[in-house]
């Protein structure tokens, strides 16, 4: 059993603080994805669990026991760094079967995890080659090999493919995905890129400034933002915000046009709020997502639309405020057409302007 | 179809012109060697002869038997005594050398501590001292202290001269190389001292040779210092011992110069093995993707 738990903990550097206070609990098994902006203290986090950064202040523990001062070595973890940081001197082999022969074991189980490694990975016609003549997408994965030939009790993944090409990074995410359900370990994985941690996780963790902001799967993350940087962070394009004032039980927008409460919501009158409504819930009457179920409709002119192929990105204005808005289908659209548009409120959402905390009732 | 013809015409006048002055500089850089070399198997009498004998008449390896002690013509200098000083006091104060350049050059890499830019700059300006200005007072101390003629005299010396050197050389190999190779080398169960010593040392191991190799020959070649500490053949260095061929009235032109090649070609040697070195330091590669 590796579980990994955190317990309040704290990270400083001198009288700056970068990780406050955060607590998290990792299940056995679990694939657990930190994901926020740059300097968010993601990294600075993983680097803690792996032992190759103190621990300032809290407890963390893997499989129960607590490592705060036990070096990496002594932790049985293994890490995959964002330049994979293979040693350059030792040849695909040798970089695989490092950690086992400092581990003293012998030759042929050497031998044999490497090549096990090797099968699992599609390295086995490169086991003779340096680090110099492989592609990326072949670093990152004798990476991925040196890691899982330990057997250790949890990876580590520091933005492991941000050094790779989009298409490639796409081919590697999914690697990645098969690795864990071929060889199931817990995993906790850093990166800045929404889209990894959308398809990655069984659990999303998203921090800002230090602080956790929500955790929660994938889909509970995506559905129910604890706030408005929860929403404006995961999904892509992000999620529009329009500022208003609840007045008679309706939302009215700057220019006091006026919306419907989305259906999940619960705000008292006169309270300042921000109403989010993600661009693929926005959409022109008979090209959205959802046809039925409580809207408003507004009339709006196209700024500019940006086809995508069987649907268009478009940027109108609501309230005198840019939004972007989703047609589905293949329909061409033209800057400066009037369209009338749904905004399917049982999927918009409601926040408190001065918090930014969620006005959901669940 | 002539304009081609010119150009190449030009293209190839410009070559000659390039290879001409190329000869001509090195010619002027490496003549005087190349008279060291020549009149080291010249005799005496034709290397004094004016008007000056350019092309010589004979060749002859008497010299070199001469300080060897292997001909009819013997000369009092102990040069294997001073072959034998030269090399411990190189080898060793080299060695100190490096293994402190070592840890100095790994400690500024890695660590991060009070004063440190301080102290590095304190070094490299204790480079730019020029070493003879530091020869009385040296004197003066090493007198006191019985290092006088000593070879730990002169090992010391060579020591602090080249300590600076090492560290600043060996300093920007360390850091050439990610900290992350260390930290994936210490997540794959190594000890910090493990991971220096099978990723970071092997991968910084150019640098370090070529460091080693330019304070040896800082070492082999020092003159100025050695001329003034040393008295016999107790602790002269055969850069040293080339004054013994200057007597009262007379200078032995051809055994000085027979003993200057001596010097030479270790010098040589290691000169070719730091340059390898050196091309090898500067593409080690493949870390980033």
């Amino acid at each position: 059993m590796a579980d990994i738990t955190l317990e309040k903990v704290v990270k400083k550097y001198g009288a700056l603080g970068v990780v406050h206070s955060i607590d998290l609990n990792i299940a056995h098994q679990e694939f657990v994805v930190l994901v926020g902006p740059s300097g968010c203290g993601k990294s600075t986090t993983l680097r803690m669990i792996a032992g190759l950064e103190d621990i300032t202040g809290g407890i963390v523990r893997i499989g129960g026991r607590v490592v705060n001062d036990l070096p990496p070595r002594k932790r049985n973890i293994s890490m995959v760094f964002q330049n994979y940081a293979l040693y350059p001197h030792m040849n695909v082999r040798d970089n695989l079967g490092f950690g086992l022969k400092i581990a003293g074991q012998s030759p042929a189980v050497v031998a044999e995890r490497v090549a096990e490694a090797a099968d699992i990975l599609g390295l086995s016609a490169l086991l003779d080659r340096t680090p110099a003549e492989l592609s990326g997408g072949q670093r990152q994965r004798v990476a991925m090999g040196r890691a899982i030939v330990r057997h250790p009790d949890a990876f580590l993944f520091d933005e492991p493919l941000s050094n790779l090409d989009a298409k490639l990074r796409g081919q590697m995410r999914a690697e990645i995905k098969k690795l864990h359900q071929r060889v199931k370990t817990t995993v906790v994985y850093v990166t800045h890129d929404q889209v990894e941690a959308m398809t990655l996780a069984d659990r999303i963790v998203v921090m800002r400034d230090g602080h956790i902001e929500q955790t929660g799967t994938p889909m509970e993350v995506f559905n129910h933002p604890h706030n408005t940087f929860v929403a404006t962070f995961i999904g892509s394009p992000p999620m529009n915000l329009l500022p208003g004032v609840i007045a008679g039980g309706a939302v009215q927008l700057a220019d006091g046009s006026v919306v419907p409460v989305p259906v999940r919501a619960k705000a008292a009158e006169g309270q300042p709020v921000m109403l989010g409504i993600r661009p693929d819930d926005i959409s022109p009457v008979g090209h959205g997502l959802s046809q039925d179920g409580p809207g408003a409709e507004l009339a709006l002119n196209v700024d500019l639309a940006e086809p995508l192929g069987m649907e268009s990105l478009i940027y109108t204005r609501i309230a005198g405020q840019e939004v972007q808005a989703k047609l589905y289908g293949p329909r061409i659209v033209l800057p400066g057409e009037a369209l009338t548009f749904r905004l399917a409120l049982d999927r918009a959402h409601l926040f408190d302007a001065a918090s930014g905390k969620t006005l959901e009732v669940r | 179809m002539s304009a081609l013809v010119e150009s190449r015409a030009s293209k190839r006048a410009k070559a000659v012109a390039l290879w001409l002055a190329t000869f001509l500089l090195m010619a002027v850089i490496c003549l005087p060697g190349l008279w060291v070399v020549l009149s080291a198997f010249r005799l005496n009498r034709e290397i004094l002869a004016k008007p000056p004998v350019w092309v010589p008449e004979v060749l002859t390896l008497l010299n070199f038997g001469k300080i060897f002690g292997w001909g009819e013509q013997q000369i009092g200098i102990p040069v294997g005594a001073y072959f034998t000083n030269s090399l411990i006091i190189a080898l060793t104060s080299t060695f100190i050398a490096l293994a402190i350049g070592m840890a100095g050059g790994y400690a500024f890499a890695r660590y991060r501590f009070r004063g440190k830019a301080a102290l590095f700059l304190g070094l490299m300006l204790f480079r730019a001292v020029p070493g003879i200005a530091l020869s009385l007072p040296l004197f003066m101390m090493w007198s006191k202290l019985g290092l006088i003629n000593t070879k730990a005299g002169l090992i010391i010396v060579y020591v602090s001269l080249n300590v600076p050197f090492t560290i600043w050389l060996i300093d920007g190999f360390f850091r050439q190389i990610p900290l992350a190779l260390s930290e994936a080398a210490q997540v794959d169960g190594c000890t910090r001292w493990q991971a220096f010593w099978k990723i970071e040392f092997p991968l910084a191991r150019s640098g370090i040779a070529s460091a080693g190799v330019f304070a040896f020959l800082t070492s082999w070649n020092e003159f100025a210092l050695a001329s003034q500490l040393t008295r016999s053949t107790a602790s002269k260095t055969l850069p040293v011992g080339l004054l013994d061929f200057t007597a009262q009235f007379t200078i032995d032109w051809a055994g000085m110069c027979a003993l200057a090649v001596i010097i030479i070609i270790p010098a040589l040697i290691l000169t070719f093995i730091v340059q390898k070195h050196l091309i090898a330091g500067l593409t080690f590669g493949g870390v980033k993707g």
